[in-house]
């Protein structure tokens, strides 16, 4: 189903291309950090800040702001350039990215400034726990703003996850949407063969929680998810995005080897 | 008001006292002395190892009755929660072991209950923070310290967020439930991490101030430890609580007592011991773990030249190494370490355990004899 016109799709379609093209230029000049993931979750994070989130650049802090929690800190850059596009603060700033004094740390740090940033994390497993966190301050002052977390799939094996989502469908918090970056592979391989995860649909199910799923590739599919996520009641929803690690480079998609390595300088300029 | 009132406590909600009222008709204060400098020895702690003639004639520290740290934690928790709406209180199933139950049956709206799951916890606490509540986590020292250690440092630490941890069954005075749930390595993990303060109050009266300071004076994250063993409560309220103050419970000249926790009753009771060999013991009570009193450390060593301290935790990274770094960087004198001498604890009873690993005031003072003994080698002072 379309839910967008022709006009929005295109728009982030170019959107998604520049953010994709930050990401690559970013990693290239700092020399290190995590590609595949960041370029696998370009769509989403375009679909957030540029459709679905209700954010306000020029006040990061506002009150009734969505929230976005990044709980694998990892992808950091595509968080980076999703809120440089977005507004957020100079595209220019990006190439500073893991350098010395730069508000772009290797993982979010609060602590350097950046606007934007909800939470310094990089830890795995710990987002959504935060998450559940905020989103029961939110019920508990009558505010309607929604919480988001963004995982990884590898990041699932860990257990604190899911004390966190026994918690959050326990208190049936229906204001928080999770969304799993299930592109199947972690560093050391396939998550199937690493530590499996399938039935995953099954196991959030079994948790108490709205189980969504949608291409995480396909604007109109993730915009589709996250607007069914808002409407569920007194459930939290699971998205279940597939996706493809390294998604915009056709040379290095779906190859695990590519999760922590930097783009050549070729890659940047077949973007 | 539409709260379920604690069947026990219920006048709050009827005659619409303020909650220092209710405060004080919890605790049924009726302390007579309000200055604690004109207290007398009246010992009621039931402690074999010291022997009366030590405690007679001296002007003491009162014991005004034992009650655990653990309770004063819990009334100070209920009375920040009871002025401050922001205040919420995280429970691990084990509520009322960690004295939370108090909040929990007065503001069941603010209580939130998360199960057995402690690493969930601290990131909770962590979101709530972000969103500006004031979130109070308690549970056994063991797990809220190390088993959520990574929580702590990222989730809570490293972004700055005022989340108070309450880290309950401190020290081998837990007794029967043994190693596991002792907790003697808390404040040592806890003082590693950037941002974090760490308090160790010495009765259930400084724990009460504690844990409101926790909660009203802070802005960053608190971590403030309390045992479960009904222990003396000496000090008033009057005497105030300031974070990163020291107090000095007694002066002396010849050598410095620095405890912190139930060891400071033993302190004094040691100082006891002491003075009844002429021996004039300055005895501190280091309630803040970090920041240290860089001065008042730095003051004793210079003045008395000697330093013991005590403490119910791991002499390595505890109280003794806190001091440690701050006497070998300012003003180097001889020290002692009373503490435990890594290695775990074991069941048995609260004050055999104490005695079986020489937390207590006999050897807090031995150790103290011993420094003086050797005074020979110390032309510092």
């Amino acid at each position: 189903m379309n839910i967008l016109a022709a006009e929005a799709h295109n728009r982030l379609l170019g959107i998604a291309a520049e953010i994709r093209k930050s990401v690559v230029m970013s990693l290239l000049e700092a020399g290190s950090g995590h590609l595949g993931g960041s370029l696998g979750l370009a769509d989403i994070f375009t679909a957030l800040y540029f459709s679905e989130l209700k954010h306000d650049p020029l006040h990061p802090a506002w009150a009734e702001r969505d929230r976005l929690i990044l709980s694998i800190g990892h992808v950091a850059p595509v968080l980076y350039a999703a809120l440089a596009h977005a507004g957020y603060f100079p595209v220019d700033e990006l190439l500073t990215l893991r350098k010395l004094g730069s508000r772009l740390q290797g993982h979010p740090g609060r602590d350097h400034g950046l606007p934007g940033i909800e939470l310094s994390a990089g830890s795995l497993g710990q987002g959504l726990s935060v998450a559940v966190g905020m989103a029961l301050a939110a019920r508990m002052d009558h505010q309607d703003h929604r919480i988001y977390s963004i995982h990884g799939d590898g990041e699932l094996q860990e257990g604190a996850i899911w004390e966190a989502a026994m918690a959050a469908s326990h208190h049936q918090l229906d204001n928080l949407t999770a969304i799993v970056d299930r592109n199947g592979l972690q560093i050391d391989g396939s998550t199937e063969k690493v530590m499996h995860l399938e039935p995953l649909a099954d196991k959030w199910k079994s948790f108490g929680w709205n189980v969504l799923t949608c291409d995480g590739h396909d604007f109109n599919d993730i915009i589709q998810a996250i607007r069914l996520a808002g409407t569920s009641e007194n459930k939290p929803t699971v998205i279940i995005a597939k996706t493809i690690m390294g998604k915009g480079i056709p040379s290095i998609e779906n190859d695990y080897r590519w999760h922590g390595k930097i783009p050549t300088p070729e890659m940047a300029s077949n973007l | 008001m539409g709260r379920s009132p604690h069947p026990k406590w219920p006048r709050i909600y009827e005659n619409g006292n303020t909650p220092d009222d209710f405060i004080d008709d919890l605790h049924a204060i009726t302390r007579q002395c309000a200055d604690h400098q004109c207290f007398i020895s009246r010992f009621k702690f039931a402690s074999r190892s010291i022997p009366l003639r030590f405690t007679s004639g001296m002007n003491r520290y009162t014991n005004f009755g034992n009650k655990a740290t653990k309770t004063g934690f819990g009334e100070g928790l209920l009375r920040a929660g009871l002025t401050n709406p922001a205040v919420v209180c995280i429970g691990a199933d084990i509520t009322t072991s960690v004295g939370c139950n108090l909040f929990a049956d007065a503001l069941p709206e603010r209580f939130i209950s998360l199960g057995i799951a402690e690493q969930n916890c601290i990131g909770v606490a962590a979101g709530l923070a972000l969103e500006g509540k004031i979130p109070v986590f308690s549970t056994y020292g063991v797990f809220a310290a190390l088993r959520a250690a990574d929580q702590i440092r990222v989730s809570v630490c490293y972004n700055n967020l005022h989340v108070v941890i309450g880290g309950a069954h401190a020290g081998v005075s837990v007794g029967p439930d043994g190693a596991t749930h002792q907790a003697l390595e808390d404040m040592g993990i806890m003082r590693v991490l950037p941002n974090m303060t760490v308090l160790s109050p010495c009765d259930a009266t400084q724990a009460r101030l504690a844990t409101t300071a926790a909660i009203e004076h802070c802005n960053g994250p608190v971590y403030i430890r309390f045992g479960r063993e009904p222990m003396p409560d000496f000090t008033t309220e009057s005497m105030g609580f300031e974070i990163g103050k020291a107090q000095m419970l007694q002066d002396g000249n010849d050598l410095t007592i620095i405890a912190t926790g139930h060891m400071v009753w033993e302190a004094l009771l040691a100082s006891e011991m002491l003075e009844a060999q002429g021996i004039r013991a300055r005895v501190i009570n280091m309630h803040t773990i970090k920041p240290i009193d860089k001065d008042a450390v730095i003051k004793a060593a210079k003045e008395t030249g000697r330093i013991v301290t005590a403490e119910e935790h791991q002499v390595n990274t505890g109280l003794g190494s806190a001091i440690a770094e701050v006497v070998v960087q300012h003003h180097p004198v001889p020290m002692a370490f009373i503490g435990m001498p890594d290695r775990f604890g074991e069941s048995g009873d609260p004050r055999q355990l104490m005695e079986k690993f020489g937390l207590t005031s006999a050897s807090i003072a031995a150790a103290g004899m011993k420094l003086i003994d050797n005074r020979s080698i110390d032309n510092r002072k």
